[in-house]
């Protein structure tokens, strides 16, 4: 295929990625060393009230926003180099709460706070949805082949239902006595209240997230597992090997390639952990780094969006997410060059 | 495929795997089939701390809303005409009715014009029929399980959701229409190239489809809110804001979609011999006319398969379009968020109850109807990796 061909099929995609997903990149990156703030200056006002003999009238200075002939607010950009970075990770604070080791103290800021749960909950929820996604895998395959299409069916629709939604409904069955609150509570004979601390919401969390992405990953074994060598296996079986030793040996080293696909593409959502934080409503306890770029986003009440902090939160977040990208780039290099070779 | 004894579990392990399937498929329908339930009764029995009351619904079927035997039997009767003639009969009318080669078009208005006909039948005929008849039998007639629609008829009509409804489907549409024009070029041109540059654009793409949407929407937002602003030099008076704007939402989810379906649709072409566009290249055809007209009517499936995973991005997405669109255009999703902020007496709740059904409804059908194409998707990107 010529250049020219290629660059005529590649074009449009190509140019939709540059214009809406690399140069908004490089604004952020920009926007992060500025801020734009309304223009206020003092200006004298007297105020008079009715007194006994003549009016008691006081002279005060106050701030005013500075509006332009056309009605609106005037504002001003400036440089203020790492100053919303500074603001948002407040570096001596937290240095001095790491150095007299005083977590709880760390996690009052909002940033620290957002990184020590979106780190917990990718690692914690990876071994849970690889693994469950295996078990169900190995499970259907071996005792529920013939019902295989309404399991696949059941199974898809936690995966595919939107994210919010998901949230909310499994938010729904704990909310007040909501029916499984009031199971807990007949079982464990205690008062509970799940969304009264950040633990409880957590824990809710870390299931949702499980409940959501466990079909994506048994969707994926279980495709693979139809395609283990029957020849390996059987000599496996003729061997004595027993079963578990037939997983370990056979079955697992064939689905390796597919376990650090799901894995790879787990950590890169869950890092990316948002839709949670909204349908359980715990901005008030655990909010996330994704939760924070867009809480900074939400303009407040008088209508400004703190768009600089924002988008220092957005560069921290991508640091991480380079972090998670380089395995797997330097996977697909490798993978490239073999193809080559 | 044969059966794998090879891979057969003993026993004990056997009844536990049984097990822990039952229990998953448990665990995975029931939060969605609970609200289902809920949505229909009144905050009482919704948010009782009994199950059962939720089933039956005591406190609705106490305030005289409820189904009967016979409202029950009608309903299902109903329900069981609709899915036979769905069955049996459509697929004829389809294939008799429409011009060869627009077989999907075909489809999709068939599938629409049952579900509108279900709708009036369903919603329109049946409720009225079924109270006229149940008060001429009597005891027969008494309702047996409290059922009510009137969440559903404050979020459709009163609160207006159809508008959320309509954006929805304007953004879903667009969204898939173009993603898949702009990815099914961009996807075989790569797929056939196997240049430095092919590799390196999809290297890219995969960096881009980390990224975490709320950075991009940090760059789009001063952008657009001042767009009238910074496109005035170039187009004058006609310059338009973009913030608030559905083609500008549709773009931006185009775009954050690219990369992903770029990676699929890739994927699908390369399971296209590459035999079979340079037969058509012998033959005289240029590149373009060999993808249009040898290509793409192998690569239905691949193609329906994109468009499913770029409809549910859209349709399901939260965070651009809240950022991106004022309250009053909302889609869905970000408008069933004003519902549960709002939450100030029980009824609220059960409203968004009834909302989150009303969104989830559509995604079920889908389900239904494109399970393999889901789960091919799912599976080809893996495989291919």
């Amino acid at each position: 295929m010529k250049f020219r061909t290629f660059a005529a099929f590649v074009g449009p995609s190509m140019f939709l990625m540059l214009l809406f997903i690399a140069a908004p990149l490089v604004g952020v990156f920009i926007q992060g060393f500025y801020v734009t703030q309304p223009v206020f200056h003092t200006v004298e006002v007297e105020s008079c009230t009715p007194g006994f003999t003549e009016p008691i009238c006081v002279v005060e200075e106050r701030l005013q926003q500075r509006i332009d002939e056309n009605g609106k607010a005037v504002t001003k950009t400036e440089f203020v180099g790492l100053d919303s970075y500074r603001n948002l990770i407040e570096p001596e604070r937290a240095w001095n709460a790491i150095r007299s080791l005083d977590i709880s103290d760390l996690l009052v800021i909002d940033f620290w706070k957002a990184l020590r749960f979106t780190v917990t909950f990718t690692l914690l929820t990876l071994p849970l949805v690889v693994g469950t996604g295996l078990a169900l895998a190995l499970a259907v395959n071996s005792v529920a082949r013939a019902i295989r299409g309404q399991i696949l069916f059941v199974s898809l629709l936690p995966f595919i239902v939107t994210p919010v939604i998901g949230a909310l409904s499994i938010r729904w069955l704990f909310i007040g006595d909501g029916i499984l609150t009031a199971f807990l509570e007949w079982w464990l004979a205690r008062d509970i209240a799940m969304f009264a601390q950040g633990w409880t919401i957590e824990i809710l969390i870390h299931f949702y997230r499980m409940w959501h992405v466990a079909p994506f990953a048994f969707i994926v074994f279980y495709a693979a597992l139809q395609t283990v060598n029957q020849d390996t296996l059987e000599s496996a079986v003729v061997d004595g090997a027993s079963w578990t030793q037939r997983l370990r040996y056979v079955v697992i080293p064939h689905l390796m390639p597919l376990i650090v696909f799901v894995s790879l593409i787990h950590l890169m959502d869950a890092y990316r952990v948002f839709e949670e934080i909204v349908g359980f409503s715990s901005q008030a306890h655990v909010i996330s780094l994704q939760w924070l770029t867009y809480d900074f986003l939400v303009p407040d009440d008088s209508g400004n969006r703190a768009i600089s902090r924002a988008s220092a939160s957005a560069m921290l977040t991508m640091i991480g997410i380079v972090i998670l990208l380089v395995p797997l780039l330097e996977k697909t290099w490798r993978d490239h060059r073999a193809g080559l070779s | 495929m044969q059966e794998m004894k090879a891979l057969r579990q003993p026993p004990a392990l056997r009844a536990a795997s049984a097990a822990f399937v039952a229990i998953w498929c448990l665990l995975a329908a029931f939060p969605i089939f609970w609200i289902a339930v809920m949505s229909f009764k009144l905050p009482v029995d919704a948010f009782a701390a009994n199950p059962f009351s939720v089933i039956f619904g005591p406190a609705t079927r106490a305030a005289g809303k409820g189904l009967s035997v016979f409202g029950i039997v009608a309903g299902i009767a109903v329900l069981w005409a609709f899915a036979r003639f769905a069955m049996r009969k459509l697929p004829g009318y389809v294939e008799r009715y429409t011009p060869t080669g627009y077989g999907a078009l075909g489809w999709l208005a068939g599938a629409l014009l049952l579900g509108a006909a279900f709708l009036v039948a369903f919603v329109g005929i049946l409720p009225p029929v079924v109270a006229a008849i149940d008060g001429l039998l009597g005891p027969l007639g008494q309702p047996v399980i409290g059922l009510t629609a009137e969440h559903y008829e404050a979020v459709w009509v009163d609160n207006q959701f159809y508008r959320n409804f309509v954006n929805s489907m304007i953004v879903t549409a667009g969204v898939v229409v173009v993603s898949l024009t702009v990815g099914t070029l961009a996807g075989y041109g790569l797929a056939r190239s196997g240049s430095q540059l092919a590799f390196w654009l999809l290297i890219a793409a995969l960096v881009f489809r980390a990224l975490p949407h709320s950075v991009l929407v940090a760059g789009y937002l001063p952008v657009f809110v001042n767009s009238a602003a910074i496109l005035r030099p170039i187009l004058g008076d006609a310059a338009p804001t973009l913030y608030g704007q559905p083609l500008a939402v549709i773009a931006v989810l185009v775009s954050i979609n690219q990369p992903f379906t770029i990676w699929l649709l890739r994927s699908f072409f390369q399971n296209i011999p590459a035999e079979l566009d340079e037969a058509a290249r012998v033959d005289g055809c240029t590149h373009f006319k060999a993808f249009r007209w040898v290509i793409m009517p192998v690569m239905w499936p691949g193609v329906i398969t994109t468009g499913l995973f770029s409809f549910l991005l859209a349709y399901n997405d939260f965070l651009v379009t809240s950022l991106l669109l004022d309250a009053q255009n909302q889609t869905m999703v970000p408008a069933i968020a004003g519902y549960f902020n709002r939450e100030t007496t029980t009824t609220d709740q059960v409203e968004a109850v009834a909302a989150a059904v009303s969104i989830t409804a559509p995604l079920f059908l889908l389900v239904m109807v494109f399970q393999r194409q889901i789960v091919s998707g799912l599976t080809v990107g893996a495989v291919k990796g």
